[in-house]
């Protein structure tokens, strides 16, 4: 029984912490930890009642799940029609989100305990995790679409205060400012989008908004088909550009850059804002316009598109890469890529398949990415190190963390009964359907991400013995217990028959698992451990001698395509030298120096003409007759040129 | 209420402060006018609140007039709407915490708050002013006192940058000055008036507006730093001492843009609709060149004073736009912008009393050892990069949407503009923090710095909770301004429906 007030609570409750420990956490000193998490034990105990009571008792009617709006009320008007209305929007996608959110944060919160112990700013660190979470939660739960844009931008801030954590560091730092700038940059798009959508559909109200313009009888929908700009119809440029501020969150090609450069921050705030909740906030607003989408060919295919690009050049990528962080944070750009992918197809076929596939992978994904992030994190919190040169053998430390992680990679390679197995599956068959060419692609791509994540596996816990300085054992009962529970959600989410709470229309949908159908990619992805074992188990020279022989390609794909470059050079050479410079330039030297030579020649005539008052009779009688000469001449002139 | 109070108030305390003995009584004194004037402000706001709903709605409210020079019709008429109201706020919010941060001054006490508080006279005189000539009178005692504040108490080329900013702001005034005059003469025929109430509502002969809009809009313009007429501001802030560059940009530049909204637009609708075009085209160029201004810039005031060129572009752009919403962005960005900057200002002014240095890359890891300090710093740099929940977010959307009302091509081309900046001004606002407060401590003598005394912590709270009140609940300060810009607009827009 969802009551409203429990649904704010959600929000709140991180909130409340947030301001607590951000004005007296210093006198927490070391309980600062302490308080973060049993504040989110509560804001974890809220959400799965409100989502409880929404899926089991008051979310439907006559068996089909519809939103339920709570709480609005008028933040900000700038027209009668067009305001930002703060409230709560329930529906089945919010309601999931919750529970994800907040339980990956919780499970984040508890890993820190241990991970960050002994950290001097740990009052910091969880006013800023639960200032994520509140922001993280007000997003998917914002029932008006510049709502959602504001807590979008506090998502943005909270992140980029978390990966610059270190704020010592200047790599921490820089990254920090990246992964803002980029993503600011993104949300651009989606502010003018926003622009765009509510002007013609005058309001901001999801709800409304989705109706008025799926409505073809409406005058707000024809408006927006008739707009065009540049020949292409209002309705998708709003869409597209919404669509830009998705993909930055998102870290979609080409706005990915930041993601690899985030892994600066602590490591359990990867697993937090890189794994379960902020990179997964593009697939929702995708999800949450859904229908606007589903009413818009060309925005559907960008979509579809960016997912599968995204989704195959991240893999290529993550195979190369020996900072297992990144690997990881490729892996993350690559299962996203993925989730759009299935979702840009969620209107075609008679069952919106590719919507349920894409969020069910979003939650599947969500455990065991968390979980392979944490594991990360224990892993370098006794190697002292992200590169996996510098692992190997680590099953013998760390049996816990080995067990753990080898079930994530089994779950994210899709390998049966693991969680990513089911949802990959579903999205693999959303692919089939639509053309073989992207079934294809994709099924590849599946096998190269089981070879990523194996490589990762085998170079992490076996190949050789790493050796270990002094090293203190697994961590602490509150690191382990995160990846164990994790590692059963990895274990068992698969079988949650996401479908019936899920779906393009609210109505139950029975997904099946098709046992032939599901032999290729098992068999890919199989194929892709075994080459992965084969080349990474133990130590010996054939993973130098594979990447010698493919030469160039190896080395783009180690340099990341080159990206960050072709960035460097737009933002520094393009931006900074071409337009940042003149314009400074110019403005000291060109206007200020117009300004002040109008002040310099006011300046030299006055003293030009100041010797005209000097006092003396002569020169005045001068003047005089002089002046007398001059109209003379004038008057002369002037009547010796009069016709007669 | 009597608004006379609020030019009174200032003026009492400048005469105490002549009479008090040492500089203890005379900051004493100082700070209790200013936080009288807080007080008095926000009972303005209180008593204006309550009369709007008990269903007082005429356009302006608490008025007076009295006869001041009769022989040339020239009258103390005063009275205010919500835009005024809201303007005062901000200069006693900026006035406390100016007096707050000038704590420390030790060199010639008492003129120098003889001078922040007099400036402060004229600023509440010009807010309240009705009677064009009153009101230039008050522009005037406004900026006479900023000359001797940074040619006196300034530093760096003090006596260059005093000279062209009140050069510069003279020029402004005598157009201003010329429009008035003209407004004076040649409106409503043999009836000579300076007072706005009457003016207002198309007594102007059109081709007389076309004639001085443009004296009037540019003298104004210049206070408020249009494009090219900024170049004021850099100088003029980079020069001044914190509390005199807290005013200039908290208070001064918004009588430049108050003047171009209650003067220019409210008086002469339909010289301000013909020439639109130009305003926006040029706050746009502020806009955006400002922005790209900044990022080049490396040393801390001259960040700000280029990023204000920037925002202010903002309050002219959404003045150009000439929709309710637009122009009542632009009130709430002249409010924003001056708690935001004043607190920048403040900040930057404790890490340069300390560290001795404005250049970004001598500072370092300033947020270990000044953790207050360096707090209020990012804040005021996450207020200006727009950040939801500060003041500037709703601002900036207020003129963004009000913009976005204009369905031309060309004007929503300038807004896409207009919102590109704020990319950019996250660049250089982390550029900024990223340097000086984060990253490693770049000298060792740093890390002996103190963090802020209780006069600075007080001044800092005392303005992000100005920062925060309209951040997390802009609509109070919407529901004041609208009405106001709407009386405004309306002109403009009727102007329209008749041709």
């Amino acid at each position: 029984m969802p009551h409203p007030l429990h649904t704010a609570l959600v929000v709140l409750l991180p909130l409340a912490g947030f301001v607590l420990l951000g004005l007296f956490g210093k006198r927490f000193g070391s309980k600062a930890g302490l308080v973060g998490v049993l504040v989110l034990a509560l804001t974890t105990i809220f959400a799965s009642m409100t989502a409880g009571g929404y899926f089991f008792s008051n979310g439907t009617v006559s068996g089909v799940f519809r939103p339920l709006k709570d709480l609005s009320f008028t933040w900000l008007a700038f027209s009668p029609n067009i305001k930002i209305e703060i409230g709560t929007l329930l529906d089945p996608i919010s309601a999931m989100m919750i529970v994800v959110v907040s339980f990956v944060s919780l499970m984040v919160h508890l890993f820190s305990l241990g991970y960050m112990k002994g950290e001097e700013r740990l009052h910091a660190y969880y006013a800023y995790l639960s200032l994520f979470t509140f922001s993280m939660l007000g997003l998917v739960l914002s029932s008006n679409i510049f709502q959602i844009y504001m807590f979008w931008e506090l998502v943005g801030v909270s992140s980029y205060l978390l990966i610059g954590f270190y704020f010592q560091k200047p790599s921490a730092v820089a990254a920090a400012k990246k992964a803002f700038i980029v993503t600011r940059f993104a949300d651009l798009g989606f502010l003018i989008g926003i622009l765009v959508l509510s002007y013609y559909a005058e309001t901001l109200d999801f709800g409304t908004l989705i109706q008025r313009l799926t409505d073809t009888q409406s005058s707000y929908s024809v408006g927006i088909t008739a707009g065009s700009f540049m020949g292409i119809s209002a309705l998708t440029w709003g869409l597209v550009l919404v669509f830009a501020g998705g993909a930055g969150k998102s870290a979609m090609f080409p706005l990915h850059i930041w993601l690899p450069d985030a892994m600066e921050g602590p490591t359990p705030v990867s697993a937090l804002i890189h794994a379960a909740t902020m990179v997964v906030a593009g697939v929702f607003l995708v999800a949450r316009l859904f229908p606007l989408y589903a009413f818009n060919e060309v925005a559907l295919k960008v979509v579809t598109m960016t997912g599968l690009i995204s989704a195959m050049f991240a893999a290529v990528i993550a195979c190369t890469q020996t900072d297992i962080k990144r690997v990881l944070a490729y892996s993350t750009m690559s299962q996203i890529g993925y989730m759009m992918f299935a979702l840009g197809l969620g209107a075609k076929g008679e069952y919106g398949l590719g919507y349920t596939a894409s969020l069910f992978h979003l939650f599947t994904h969500a455990f065991f990415k968390s979980l392979l992030f944490l594991g990360a994190g224990a892993i370098i919190h006794l190697v002292h190190s992200n590169d996996m040169k510098d692992m190997g053998g680590l099953r013998k430390f760390m049996p816990i963390t080995h067990i753990s992680f080898l079930v994530a990679c089994l779950a994210i390679a899709g390998i049966p009964p693991f969680a990513g197995f089911f949802s990959k599956e579903e999205i693999l068959s959303t692919a089939y359907h639509d053309s073989f060419i992207f079934y294809l692609l994709l099924l590849l791509t599946s096998g190269l991400t089981a070879f990523y994540m194996f490589r990762l596996y085998f170079s992490i816990f076996w190949r050789r013995e790493a050796h270990l300085h002094g090293h203190h054992g697994e961590g602490t009962m509150t690191m382990k217990l995160p990846l164990i529970v994790l590692m059963l959600c990895a274990v068992l989410a698969g079988f949650v028959p996401f479908g019936h709470f899920v779906s393009y229309n609210g109505q139950p949908l029975e997904m099946h698992v098709d046992l032939l159908f599901s032999i290729a990619p098992v068999l890919i992805a199989l194929a892709g451990i075994g080459l992965a074992g084969w080349l990474y188990k133990s130590e010996n020279d054939r993973p130098h001698s594979l990447a010698t022989a493919m030469g160039g390609f190896y080395q783009a794909a180690y340099r990341k395509f080159y990206i960050d470059e072709l960035y460097l050079f737009v933002t520094k050479k393009i931006l900074f030298n071409l337009v940042g410079r003149p314009a400074a330039w110019i403005d000291r030297h060109i206007v200020n120096g117009a300004m002040n030579g109008l002040a310099s020649v006011t300046g030299s005539i006055s003293s030009a003409i100041k010797g005209l008052q000097s006092g003396k009779l002569q020169q005045y009688i001068l003047y005089f007759f002089a002046g007398i000469a001059l109209l003379t001449l004038l008057l002369i002139y002037r009547f010796a040129s009069m016709p007669v | 209420m009597n608004l006379s109070l609020l030019v009174i108030l200032p003026l009492i305390t400048t005469l105490l402060v002549l009479l008090a003995r040492g500089g203890g009584q005379v900051k004493a004194i100082a700070l209790t006018g200013a936080t009288l004037q807080l007080l008095l402000a926000l009972f303005l706001l209180y008593a204006f609140g309550k009369e709007r709903s008990a269903g007082d709605h005429s356009a302006m409210l608490f008025q007076a007039n009295y006869s001041w020079f009769a022989p040339l019709h020239i009258y103390f008429h005063t009275g205010v709407d919500g835009i005024s109201v809201a303007m005062i706020l901000l200069t006693a919010f900026v006035v406390l915490a100016g007096v707050l941060v000038s704590w420390d001054t030790s060199f010639q006490t008492k003129e120098f708050f003889f001078l922040l508080v007099f400036l402060s006279a004229g600023a509440y005189g010009f807010f309240i002013s009705l009677d064009l000539f009153t009101l230039f009178f008050f522009l005037e005692v406004a900026v006479i006192p900023k000359f001797l504040l940074i040619g006196i108490w300034g530093s760096g080329k003090k006596e260059y940058s005093a000279m062209k900013l009140a050069l510069m702001l003279m020029a402004g005034s005598a157009l201003v000055f010329t429009g008035l005059a003209g407004i004076y003469f040649k409106a409503g025929g043999s009836a000579h008036s300076f007072d706005m109430m009457q003016l207002a509502g198309g007594l102007i002969p059109v081709k007389v507006q076309l004639f001085f809009f443009p004296f009037v809009f540019i003298g104004f313009g210049i206070f408020t730093a249009l494009f090219p007429f900024h170049t004021w501001v850099p100088d003029g802030h980079s020069s001044a001492p914190t509390a005199a560059s807290m005013f200039l940009a908290g208070i001064s530049m918004k009588l430049g843009g108050y003047g171009c909204l209650r003067v220019a637009t409210f008086l002469m609708p339909d010289a301000a609709q013909h020439y639109a075009p130009w305003i926006i085209a040029l706050s746009t160029i502020a806009i955006i060149y400002g922005a790209f201004a900044t990022m080049m810039q490396t040393d801390l005031k001259y960040i700000n004073a280029y990023s204000s060129v920037s925002h202010c572009g903002f309050v002219l752009l959404g003045i150009g736009m000439l929709t309710r919403t637009s122009v009542t962005g632009a009130v709430m960005q002249m409010v924003s912008h001056g708690l935001m900057t004043a607190l920048f200002f403040a900040a930057i002014g404790m890490l340069y009393s300390r560290t001795h240095t404005r250049m970004v890359a001598q500072l370092g890891g300033l947020l270990k050892i000044m953790p207050f300090i360096s707090t209020i710093f990012i804040l005021a740099g996450l207020c200006s990069l727009g950040l939801p929940g500060l003041s500037g977010f709703a601002a900036e959307m207020t003129v963004f949407a009000g913009a976005w009302q204009q369905p031309s091509t060309a004007y929503r081309f300038a807004t896409i503009l207009a919102c590109a900046s704020i990319v950019v001004t996250a660049v250089y606002i982390l550029r900024a923090t990223g340097q000086s407060v984060l990253g490693p401590v770049t000298d060792s003598h740093y890390e002996q710095l103190p963090d802020a005394k209780w006069n600075e912590k007080l001044a800092g709270i005392l303005l992000m909770a100005g920062i925060l009140a309209i951040g997390l609940a802009p609509f109070w300060l919407q529901q004041l301004v609208s009405p106001g810009a709407e009386q405004i607009i309306q002109q403009a827009v009727k102007s329209v429906t008749i041709k």
